[in-house]
């Protein structure tokens, strides 16, 4: 989003990336079991972080096994079971707790209470604490009777879960399905009527369909449009920057160079490499420099070029060396290593610029199935970020090498990566944050981590 | 730059080579060897940049994003009389144009009043009219006609067929049509119930309607009323369960909730997020530019000046207008440039910065005058005459960029009230080409003077606009395009029309 830089500062005191009101937001996930409420909470903290929204999540299922060493068994879950329902009201109370803490006096901007919270009466409890502490509340509640979709959840989470680990898949699934059985009879679903007056989105059948209602801000809209574009469908995403670049051999960034010899083998690698993968429909992007259409082009499939995709731009540092950037801007080469991420080239742009302009990539990513994006190595960290949770400080160091190919498979509540390097050699482009980052440091400390170059 | 050639290169290479220094034919990479590549594929999924451009006609702005399928799409509008179809119908049309996406909209209304030329009475509709039944059907066809004649045949991407559609038969028909045709059908109902509502609709677009023109208020109101009646009986709101395998989004109570169901591909996605944001809450935009900076003084482009003493003038005039306007709640937005944040701050009040509403990037032309780049880039300068919109300056932006990074604005535009938005020209030339409806080839064109204030307000299916201009002079900044765009034209042919400066 926006930065918003308040004239006289932002009235709470806040730097808010996205700048929507003062009043933090309190998400209320509702749903049974094995509904997806977890993996819809940790999806959209992680979507939510990567713009800048300061966003965490609260499973009250965590601070119950955290109270609770060990879980016996569903009956636990009865609803007649009074141990169990104080327990469990003590677990939600210490996890509001934690909300009011990381809202109230940690900055946090969005709080996802991640619980079943499956009756009304529970549900008003949330909103009156919201409103006590000027919360905005917006519920998600997930309603799935599809049994082959919540036995695939079973599989995917359940199973491995900490309170199976002595059990068989067989035994956990029993006592799973027991465990739901224990919340169906008190389950009171987000009703038009009777709801009528909060704010929510009701997903029905993983996506099939949709209920909003009393969208109230933007940070809400937002967040319904990024429900409404996610999916679960199986897919993979490769990640991988153009072929080696002329100006990658000398060492200089940037540009809009065409690919080195070594480049022009590795997209020849790279199209039977596709080939032998045999992925289903696969999309193609690029972006609209050289250097990566000239990559897709060996695939001698369709793509689409895209200019968001492009490389972050240097500004007055395009295609000088690190050598040169020290010699004429020392500067400013010591401040972007205090502050790689957020640092803007003169008249060029910052990390943290990348990350609002990829968001459509990311959105529309997220609504695709299997799609293999040619980039470039900013580009390529800021998308990893954001499939691998890794926040603002990892960000600008994470390491894309060129010539690899880097597949994404989302399981469970995360993401598999598997690094295929494709055989073709390539200068290093990564360079380290180096140990001084003074302003006043020497040459040769500023340079230390350059990799190799012509 | 004199394009070099390699005699060791090929001949693919060669083109990318000479092309890419040339910014805009840069954008037309040479790549033979891909005709193979797309004529393989049905999908006009493209690797060539002209023909990567899924829609012919107006390319969109972010042509990459809504390149999917073939697939036209139809949506279809449902609803009882005076729920906002038509509005929306528009504001979807105008909003899909704006972005890229040729859309058209066909009201069956109209084709009816076309038809018959004068309206009677309410009793037109009564559901047992069978002369009346036949002349509506009869339209509906026609429209649907034309519906194909423009996607099939004029490279339409979407139409917007606005009629009420209220009975689940006339949909299955519209929905039968579109498969036949290959069109992804799209529904958009619109439900309210509230009578206020209602009864302010028909005061905002049904008494000015061509159909009440001899009539008073107050007999044009209880006759749309009576309209209306006609078509509750028959009326079958769209069913989560009867409907479930259609496309669609139900609109209640002009916003307050929405039930999306089966949305297939990313412009219906796209579609909705728009419908979702957008409200009808009285208030005003206010568009207007920095004030007067040092850069403009000398006809310089680009940059990231300062005001001039004038500017500085006009920062403390625009203070005062806002003041004496006395808006409720005003959110103030500013670009990230000094220019905009200098006049913002003479406010006093706080304001948001936005990346995305910084001036367009000249690339290498950045800082030059007009003169400069016809001596030192006359090439490029011919070619941005001759399509201002899609001309890309060297390592710079082009309008149609510009387009693309602006529509979150214009989403966020949507979904606030009033708001004031100091800006830049070619900045606001995109965002007023959105709110007035002006196709690409006059956006880079509209007149956005310094010192000058528009005020739009939404009313019936328009914007109404005022021009106020806040006293201070300024320089004009303003290049009509000249009459001769040939790349072999003089200087002063070039140079005709730039406005004087120091």
């Amino acid at each position: 989003m926006w930065r918003c830089r308040r004239g006289g500062g932002c009235p709470q005191g806040r730097h808010c990336r996205v700048c929507m009101t003062n009043c933090p937001t309190l998400i209320v996930m509702v749903g049974l079991p094995a509904r997806g409420k977890t993996y819809i909470s940790k999806k959209l903290t992680r979507y939510l972080n990567w713009i800048g929204v300061p966003t965490k999540e609260f499973n009250v299922g965590q601070y119950r096994r955290d109270l609770v060493k060990k879980y016996k068994s569903f009956e636990f879950f009865l609803p007649d079971n009074e141990e169990g329902l104080k327990i469990r009201k003590r677990c939600a109370l210490a996890a509001l707790n934690d909300v009011r803490q990381y809202l109230s006096e940690e900055n946090g901007h969005v709080a996802v209470f991640d619980a079943t919270n499956t009756t009304r009466e529970r549900r008003e409890t949330i909103y009156k604490f919201g409103e006590e502490n000027g919360y905005k509340t917006f519920f998600v509640e997930s309603v799935c009777v599809d049994p082959e979709v919540i036995a695939a959840n079973i599989v995917q989470v359940k199973l491995g879960s900490p309170d199976y680990v002595d059990c068989s898949n067989d035994e956990a699934t029993e006592d799973f399905m027991k465990r739901i059985e224990c919340y169906k009879n008190s389950y009171e679903t987000l009703d038009e009527t009777l709801d009528k007056d909060l704010s929510y989105i009701k997903i029905m059948d993983v996506g099939r369909s949709y209920l909003v209602n009393r969208v109230m801000d933007h940070i809400q809209s937002r967040i319904v449009y990024y429900l409404m574009n996610i999916h679960v469908t199986p897919r993979s995403i490769y990640l991988c920057r153009h072929g080696e670049s002329e100006l990658n051999l000398k060492g200089r960034i940037g540009g809009d160079p065409g690919l080195s010899v070594r480049g022009k083998e590795f997209a020849k690698s790279l199209a039977q490499f596709i080939n032998e993968q045999n992925i289903k429909d696969l999309k193609v992007w690029t972006s609209q420099m050289k250097r990566t259409i000239q990559t897709a082009e060996a695939l001698g499939v369709p793509y689409e070029q895209w200019k968001v995709l492009n490389e972050i731009d240097a500004g007055v540092c395009e295609e000088m060396t690190y050598e040169e950037i020290q010699e004429n801007y020392p500067l400013e080469f010591a401040l972007r290593d205090q502050d790689k991420y957020r640092y803007r080239y003169p008249k060029g742009e910052s990390y943290e610029d990348l990350v609002q302009r990829l968001e459509p990539v990311i959105m529309e990513l997220e609504r695709q199935e299997n799609v293999l994006v040619i980039c470039h190595q900013a580009v390529m960290r800021c998308l990893l970020a954001y499939f691998l949770d890794k926040p603002a400080e990892q960000l600008p160091y994470l390491k894309c090498p060129l010539h690899t190919v880097l597949k994404l498979t989302p399981v469970a509540y995360g993401c598999k990566v598997e690094s295929i390097f494709l055989n073709v050699e390539a200068v290093n482009t990564h360079r380290d944050k180096p140990e001084n980052v003074g302003v006043d440091r020497s040459r040769e400390e500023a340079l230390r981590t350059v990799p190799n170059h012509l």
